[in-house]
Protein backbone atom coordinates (compact mmCIF):
# COMPACT_ATOMS: atom_id res chain seq x y z
CA UNK A 1 0.00 0.00 0.00
CA UNK A 2 2.58 2.51 0.83
CA UNK A 3 3.95 3.08 -2.62
CA UNK A 4 0.24 3.89 -3.55
CA UNK A 5 0.11 6.16 -0.67
CA UNK A 6 3.26 7.89 -1.24
CA UNK A 7 2.54 7.57 -4.82
CA UNK A 8 -0.89 10.03 -4.25
CA UNK A 9 1.33 12.53 -2.31
CA UNK A 10 3.84 12.83 -5.11
CA UNK A 11 1.04 13.34 -7.82
CA UNK A 12 -0.33 16.26 -6.00
CA UNK A 13 2.84 18.13 -5.13
CA UNK A 14 4.10 17.29 -8.78
CA UNK A 15 0.83 19.55 -9.83
CA UNK A 16 1.26 21.45 -7.12
CA UNK A 17 5.03 22.71 -8.69
CA UNK A 18 6.85 20.72 -6.49
CA UNK A 19 9.89 18.35 -8.17
CA UNK A 20 9.42 14.86 -6.32
CA UNK A 21 11.72 11.66 -6.75
CA UNK A 22 12.54 8.96 -4.55
CA UNK A 23 12.96 5.44 -3.60
CA UNK A 24 10.74 2.19 -4.31
CA UNK A 25 11.40 -1.23 -3.33
CA UNK A 26 8.36 -2.86 -5.78
CA UNK A 27 8.82 -0.73 -8.73
CA UNK A 28 6.25 -2.59 -10.77
CA UNK A 29 3.82 -0.85 -7.97
CA UNK A 30 5.29 2.77 -8.74
CA UNK A 31 5.41 2.05 -12.78
CA UNK A 32 1.22 0.92 -12.24
CA UNK A 33 0.81 4.49 -10.24
CA UNK A 34 2.15 6.37 -11.98
CA UNK A 35 5.20 8.39 -10.24
CA UNK A 36 7.49 10.61 -12.72
CA UNK A 37 10.76 9.38 -10.59
CA UNK A 38 11.55 6.55 -8.65
CA UNK A 39 14.79 4.94 -7.80
CA UNK A 40 14.74 0.95 -8.28
CA UNK A 41 16.14 -0.57 -5.08
CA UNK A 42 17.52 -3.97 -4.78
CA UNK A 43 16.45 -4.92 -0.92
CA UNK A 44 12.75 -6.07 0.28
CA UNK A 45 10.15 -3.83 2.21
CA UNK A 46 11.19 -1.99 4.98
CA UNK A 47 15.06 -1.88 3.67
CA UNK A 48 14.00 1.07 1.31
CA UNK A 49 17.52 2.50 2.63
CA UNK A 50 19.65 -0.62 2.47
CA UNK A 51 21.21 -1.55 5.77
CA UNK A 52 20.68 0.08 9.01
CA UNK A 53 23.71 2.41 10.47
CA UNK A 54 25.27 2.14 6.91
CA UNK A 55 25.45 5.69 6.08
CA UNK A 56 27.42 5.59 2.85
CA UNK A 57 24.74 3.51 1.33
CA UNK A 58 21.96 5.48 2.56
CA UNK A 59 23.58 8.73 0.98
CA UNK A 60 24.08 7.09 -1.84
CA UNK A 61 20.44 5.90 -2.08
CA UNK A 62 19.58 9.25 -1.35
CA UNK A 63 21.89 11.03 -4.22
CA UNK A 64 20.79 8.93 -6.80
CA UNK A 65 17.45 9.67 -5.76
CA UNK A 66 17.96 13.49 -6.28
CA UNK A 67 19.87 12.80 -9.31
CA UNK A 68 17.00 11.41 -11.24
CA UNK A 69 15.07 15.31 -11.01
CA UNK A 70 17.88 16.26 -13.59
CA UNK A 71 16.12 14.37 -16.33
CA UNK A 72 13.47 15.55 -19.10
CA UNK A 73 12.41 11.85 -19.59
CA UNK A 74 9.71 11.49 -17.38
CA UNK A 75 8.85 9.20 -16.47
CA UNK A 76 12.32 7.96 -14.82
CA UNK A 77 12.65 4.19 -13.30
CA UNK A 78 16.57 3.75 -12.87
CA UNK A 79 17.79 1.26 -11.33
CA UNK A 80 19.97 1.98 -7.99
CA UNK A 81 23.87 1.30 -8.56
CA UNK A 82 26.27 1.14 -5.69
CA UNK A 83 30.29 1.83 -6.17
CA UNK A 84 33.04 3.06 -4.26
CA UNK A 85 32.08 6.30 -5.26
CA UNK A 86 28.83 6.09 -4.36
CA UNK B 1 8.19 -11.02 -0.70
CA UNK B 2 5.52 -13.47 0.32
CA UNK B 3 3.19 -15.26 -2.14
CA UNK B 4 0.10 -13.76 -0.64
CA UNK B 5 1.23 -10.61 -0.62
CA UNK B 6 2.73 -11.33 -4.43
CA UNK B 7 -0.83 -12.27 -5.27
CA UNK B 8 -1.81 -8.68 -3.81
CA UNK B 9 0.29 -6.41 -5.38
CA UNK B 10 -1.15 -8.34 -8.44
CA UNK B 11 -4.34 -8.24 -8.36
CA UNK B 12 -5.31 -4.67 -5.92
CA UNK B 13 -6.67 -1.96 -8.45
CA UNK B 14 -3.99 0.36 -7.82
CA UNK B 15 -5.11 4.04 -7.63
CA UNK B 16 -3.25 5.40 -10.78
CA UNK B 17 -2.14 9.20 -11.05
CA UNK B 18 -2.85 9.95 -14.27
CA UNK B 19 -1.82 12.85 -16.62
CA UNK B 20 -0.07 14.54 -14.56
CA UNK B 21 1.95 17.35 -15.77
CA UNK B 22 5.44 17.02 -13.87
CA UNK B 23 7.34 19.26 -12.02
CA UNK B 24 10.84 19.98 -13.63
CA UNK B 25 13.58 21.39 -11.37
CA UNK B 26 14.55 24.95 -12.08
CA UNK B 27 17.20 25.93 -9.38
CA UNK B 28 20.71 23.94 -9.44
CA UNK B 29 20.12 21.10 -6.91
CA UNK B 30 22.94 22.47 -4.59
CA UNK B 31 20.35 25.73 -3.99
CA UNK B 32 17.18 23.05 -3.43
CA UNK B 33 15.36 22.92 -0.23
CA UNK B 34 14.68 18.86 0.41
CA UNK B 35 11.65 17.59 2.27
CA UNK B 36 11.36 13.84 3.06
CA UNK B 37 7.78 12.21 2.19
CA UNK B 38 7.96 9.05 4.92
CA UNK B 39 5.03 6.24 5.30
CA UNK B 40 7.09 4.34 7.68
CA UNK B 41 4.75 4.90 10.36
CA UNK B 42 6.94 7.56 12.47
CA UNK B 43 5.71 9.78 15.19
CA UNK B 44 8.09 12.25 17.09
CA UNK B 45 7.61 12.54 20.50
CA UNK B 46 4.56 14.16 22.36
CA UNK B 47 2.61 13.17 19.32
CA UNK B 48 -0.60 10.68 18.45
CA UNK B 49 -0.07 7.41 17.48
CA UNK B 50 -1.36 6.02 14.21
CA UNK B 51 -4.92 4.69 14.82
CA UNK B 52 -4.07 0.58 13.81
CA UNK B 53 -7.83 0.21 14.53
CA UNK B 54 -9.12 3.03 11.58
CA UNK B 55 -10.53 0.61 8.70
CA UNK B 56 -9.34 1.40 5.42
CA UNK B 57 -6.19 2.63 6.88
CA UNK B 58 -5.51 5.35 9.23
CA UNK B 59 -5.05 8.80 6.66
CA UNK B 60 -3.49 11.14 9.23
CA UNK B 61 -0.01 12.18 9.01
CA UNK B 62 2.36 13.99 11.09
CA UNK B 63 4.77 16.87 10.56
CA UNK B 64 8.39 15.90 11.82
CA UNK B 65 10.94 19.04 12.51
CA UNK B 66 13.48 18.97 10.32
CA UNK B 67 16.26 19.15 13.79
CA UNK B 68 14.79 16.47 15.61
CA UNK B 69 17.03 13.31 16.62
CA UNK B 70 15.90 11.45 14.07
CA UNK B 71 16.74 8.17 16.31
CA UNK B 72 13.72 9.76 19.57
CA UNK B 73 10.99 9.25 16.46
CA UNK B 74 9.24 5.99 17.35
CA UNK B 75 7.44 3.39 14.58
CA UNK B 76 3.89 2.57 14.33
CA UNK B 77 3.12 0.91 10.95
CA UNK B 78 0.71 -1.97 11.51
CA UNK B 79 1.21 -3.86 8.56
CA UNK B 80 3.16 -7.40 8.65
CA UNK B 81 3.73 -7.75 5.58
CA UNK B 82 7.39 -5.77 5.50
CA UNK B 83 10.28 -6.75 7.69
CA UNK B 84 9.96 -3.66 11.07
CA UNK B 85 13.97 -4.79 12.58
CA UNK B 86 16.21 -2.27 9.71
CA UNK B 87 13.72 0.86 11.07
CA UNK B 88 13.69 -0.65 14.63
CA UNK B 89 18.22 -0.18 14.13
CA UNK B 90 17.99 2.79 12.77
CA UNK B 91 15.13 5.42 11.98
CA UNK B 92 17.19 6.28 8.83
CA UNK B 93 15.70 3.32 7.33
CA UNK B 94 12.02 4.89 7.76
CA UNK B 95 13.29 8.87 7.36
CA UNK B 96 16.93 9.21 6.43
CA UNK B 97 17.15 12.93 8.28
CA UNK B 98 20.39 12.18 9.14
CA UNK B 99 21.64 11.58 5.85
CA UNK B 100 19.69 14.76 4.48
CA UNK B 101 21.68 16.73 7.12
CA UNK B 102 24.85 15.22 5.64
CA UNK B 103 23.99 15.69 2.08
CA UNK B 104 23.41 20.12 3.40
CA UNK B 105 26.21 19.89 5.01
CA UNK B 106 28.89 18.58 2.06
CA UNK B 107 26.70 21.44 -0.47
CA UNK B 108 24.89 18.57 -2.52
CA UNK B 109 21.45 19.56 -1.53
CA UNK B 110 20.69 23.55 -0.59
CA UNK B 111 19.19 22.87 2.62
CA UNK B 112 17.02 20.34 4.93
CA UNK B 113 13.23 21.75 4.81
CA UNK B 114 12.27 23.26 8.78
CA UNK B 115 9.56 19.90 8.77
CA UNK B 116 9.09 16.08 6.80
CA UNK B 117 5.77 14.32 6.28
CA UNK B 118 4.81 11.27 8.43
CA UNK B 119 2.18 9.09 7.14
CA UNK B 120 1.20 5.40 7.59
CA UNK B 121 1.30 3.72 4.14
CA UNK B 122 -1.00 1.14 5.00
CA UNK B 123 -3.79 2.97 3.71
CA UNK B 124 -6.34 0.32 1.34
CA UNK B 125 -9.21 2.81 1.43
CA UNK B 126 -7.67 5.87 0.06
CA UNK B 127 -10.51 8.43 -0.14
CA UNK B 128 -9.74 10.21 2.67
CA UNK B 129 -6.47 10.68 2.78
CA UNK B 130 -6.74 11.69 -1.10
CA UNK B 131 -9.60 14.50 0.38
CA UNK B 132 -8.07 15.27 3.52
CA UNK B 133 -4.13 14.86 4.05
CA UNK B 134 -2.71 15.03 0.56
CA UNK B 135 -4.33 18.77 0.33
CA UNK B 136 -2.41 19.48 4.21
CA UNK B 137 0.72 17.91 2.99
CA UNK B 138 0.65 19.63 -0.40
CA UNK B 139 -0.10 23.41 1.69
CA UNK B 140 2.38 22.69 4.38
CA UNK B 141 5.62 21.82 1.98
CA UNK B 142 4.53 25.43 -0.59
CA UNK B 143 4.54 26.93 2.46
CA UNK B 144 8.03 26.01 3.79
CA UNK B 145 8.86 26.78 -0.20
CA UNK B 146 10.15 22.95 -0.85
CA UNK B 147 11.73 22.59 -3.93
CA UNK B 148 12.13 19.03 -3.90
CA UNK B 149 10.20 16.54 -2.08
CA UNK B 150 12.06 12.70 -1.71
CA UNK B 151 9.79 10.33 -1.03
CA UNK B 152 10.42 7.05 0.98
CA UNK B 153 7.81 4.76 0.99
CA UNK B 154 8.27 1.57 2.89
Amino acid sequence: MCPQTVGLVQGALEQAGITTTGATCVAEVSQTVGVPRALDVPWPLGFIMGEPNNAELQRAVLVQALALTDRDDIPVLERFEFSEEG
Amino acid sequence: MGLKLKLFMRSYPWRRLGEIAPARRVKELAGCRVALVSSAGLVAPGQDPYDFKIKGGDWSWRSIPGDIDVQSLTEHHRSDSWDHHGIEADRNMGMPLDRLHELAAAGVIGEVAPQHISVMGSITAPGRFIRKTVPEIVEALTADEVDIALMVPV
